[in-house]
């Protein structure tokens, strides 16, 4: 099947994801089954996966754009539009529900001058309610880029607030002190 | 007792090194798979870990070895997958291996791969697990660098391609067959059995499909052997289970037991029992979906398979989630249905309609404006649902439900009658979507 990527799409990967791109499609037995791992790597230089990179993809593994934008809706994590700088996700499952996670995301609320699902007028944070992250023994948590912050408190979630907006963000509770 | 003595998966959790390949070296590791390969041969691994009796720690419980079983005799291509999208409400238990212990999985995979003829091995790690994924791939370009991984892997002995695969926040890839198509590069939407993954799977091969906790005890087993393995545990239940524990207690986190713990000793010793000013009310032993038990119930069961069957829930992940006296339960309930509906993949109508009415009959049984008949609606619902869908989601869905219903119903009738028990948290109902 030959998928003509549509005219005037300036989408293209720089040098260093053009080669990642080609170990994906060297790694993966089929160019259908490289379909996600490319869209990661769309959306970890863009913040999203916009249009053109949908063609681009469809284009690129030989499917329809159809085939590649059900797979970008059906994932929660791939966004298909420009995000707030920092998206704050709390997670609202049972375990933080218990230790706390409503009264956090109300503290979170007064603290961003927004209510959950919303965007500040600045566009530099949302907060969000998402689903078990997976740290139901350190809730309440959120989950920010690749990283979690756990056990957190008002204080806790005022300092991290205050440090994004200062580019000083603590560290994340995931990001262990391993060697490296 | 000393609980150190049961540390077989975690005993470098909490270490510095212990994700390093070196350090894991220096504890004797991939000794196994240079044995498995080179001495014992795949029908021999295959017979070890069977005799084991080690049963599958995503959830089914369904013994490995026997799994294994199933890939037909001569099949040319066989794929092995290793089920990293830990989703399950109340469990993080492979989260720990994989952050602390990755060359435990990844020589554990190597080795179930040899096992079953698999020359592709894929690690699907779930979305949120982004710090992890660059750890494990971290681990796994360090085992290819030592010439464990690839075409020439072992001296030419066997050869073993492997991929970290990073989901992208679906619940219903943690199930085998939605994990398979999400690889695949399809929507994460379960295909119906049979045929079974290990007849007729990815790219239509014979696939295995194995939990992170499962493959993490394949190394320790065929260095100690089968009856060493079985020297923990009960006849049924054999060996040793991460249980990951959450909410008001004095100790919670990821803790290694042996089956057939009693609930009371691991509630005492284990976890210190309820956090100050704490009191237990319910226990959901084994993830969300699993039905919950009253702390009385709790209290007089055992931590293993048949025990806690005979309880009237069921082991599934060993995702504790330990429910204080102050909850509402119909909160609770709430909180679940909400999830189960927004995770339902939507193919099939009972799941995608049914998860939705329970969360909306919930939502208005808090809200205040529920009827008496609503439990028996409730419950109508349910026996729309089980059973009757291509996977155990709607299940999921069903158990905690019925449970809630049955073991709490005053909760609900209060409602249900107009009378309020508890205020309602209205932030929590402005919340709810829909």
């Amino acid at each position: 099947m030959n998928v003509p990527i549509k005219d005037g799409n300036s989408f293209r990967l720089g040098e260093q994801d053009a080669a990642r791109f080609a170990a994906i499609l060297a790694r993966y037995p089929t160019r259908r089954s490289a379909l996600m791992p490319t869209l990661w790597l769309i959306q970890d230089r863009d913040g999203h996966i916009s249009d053109a990179a949908v063609s681009w993809t469809a284009a690129q593994l030989e499917l329809s754009e159809a085939k590649v934008r059900e797979v970008v809706s059906f994932y929660v994590m791939y966004r298909d539009r420009p995000q707030a700088r920092h998206v704050l996700q709390v997670c609202h499952n049972i375990s933080c529900h218990i230790m706390g996670a409503q009264p956090l995301l109300s503290h979170l609320e007064g603290k961003l001058g927004i209510r959950r699902g919303e965007l500040t007028p600045d566009g530099e944070f949302a907060l969000e309610g998402v689903e078990c992250l997976g740290a139901c023994g350190m809730g309440p948590c959120l989950q920010l880029g690749r990283h979690l912050y756990e056990n957190l408190t008002p204080e806790k979630a005022d300092a991290l607030v205050d440090g994004l907006r200062r580019g000083d963000p603590p560290r994340p509770d995931t990001d262990r002190d391993l060697e490296d | 007792m000393n609980q150190d003595q049961y540390r077989i998966l975690s005993k470098r959790f909490g270490r510095r090194d212990g994700h390093r390949l070196a350090a894991y070296e220096a504890d004797g590791g991939y000794r196994a798979l240079k044995r498995a390969v080179g001495q014992l041969g795949a029908a021999a691994v295959r017979e070890e870990v069977k005799a084991s009796g080690l049963r599958g720690r995503g959830g089914a419980g369904f013994p490995a070895g026997v799994k294994w079983g199933f890939v037909p005799q001569g099949a040319e291509t066989v794929y092995f997958m290793v089920n990293a999208d830990e989703s399950e409400p109340g469990t993080f238990k492979d989260r720990y291996l994989l952050d602390y212990d990755p060359h435990a999985v990844i020589e554990g995979s190597a080795i179930s791969s040899f096992a079953v003829g698999a020359k592709l091995c894929v690690i699907y790690i779930r979305g949120e697990f982004g710090w992890l994924v660059d750890r494990v791939q971290k681990a796994v370009d360090e085992a290819y660098a030592a010439g464990y991984l690839g075409p020439g892997a072992l001296g030419g002995a066997y050869e073993l391609e492997m991929i970290v695969h990073k989901g992208a926040g679906a619940y219903i890839c943690g199930e085998e067959t939605g994990l398979i198509n999400s690889v695949t590069g399809l929507k994460g939407q379960p295909s119906i059995k049979p045929p079974f993954p290990a007849v007729s799977g990815f790219l239509g091969q014979p696939t295995i499909v194995n939990n992170v906790e499962t493959v993490a005890a394949v190394p320790w087993i065929l260095e100690n052997g089968a009856a060493a393995y079985r020297a923990f545990g009960t006849e049924k239940s054999p060996g040793t289970k991460l249980f990951s524990v959450s909410g008001p207690v004095r100790r919670p986190g990821v803790h290694e037991i042996p089956l057939g713990l009693p609930f009371r000793e691991f509630f005492t010793d284990w976890l210190g029992g309820m956090a100050d000013g704490e009191e237990l009310k319910a226990v959901i032993m084994g993830g969300s979906s699993v039905p919950v038990l009253t702390a009385a119930e709790a209290m007089e069961t055992a931590l293993d398979y048949e025990s806690l069957a005979a309880a009237g829930t069921m082991l599934g992940s060993g995702g504790m989630i330990i429910i204080p006296q102050r909850c509402d339960m119909v909160e609770l309930i709430q909180v679940l249905m909400h999830f189960y509906w927004d995770e339902s993949c939507g193919q099939c109508t009972p799941c995608r309609e049914g998860t939705g009415w329970l969360h909306r009959i919930v939502k208005r049984l808090r809200g205040g404006e529920g009827a008496p008949e609503d439990l028996a609606l409730l419950e109508k619902v349910c026996d729309g649902m089980a059973g009757l869908t291509i996977c155990p989601l709607a299940d999921a869905a069903v158990m905690p439900m019925r449970s809630f219903l049955e073991r709490f119903r005053p909760e609900f009738e209060a409602l249900a009658a107009g009378r309020r028990e508890t205020e309602p948290d209205s932030r929590w109902a402005r919340e709810i979507r829909s």
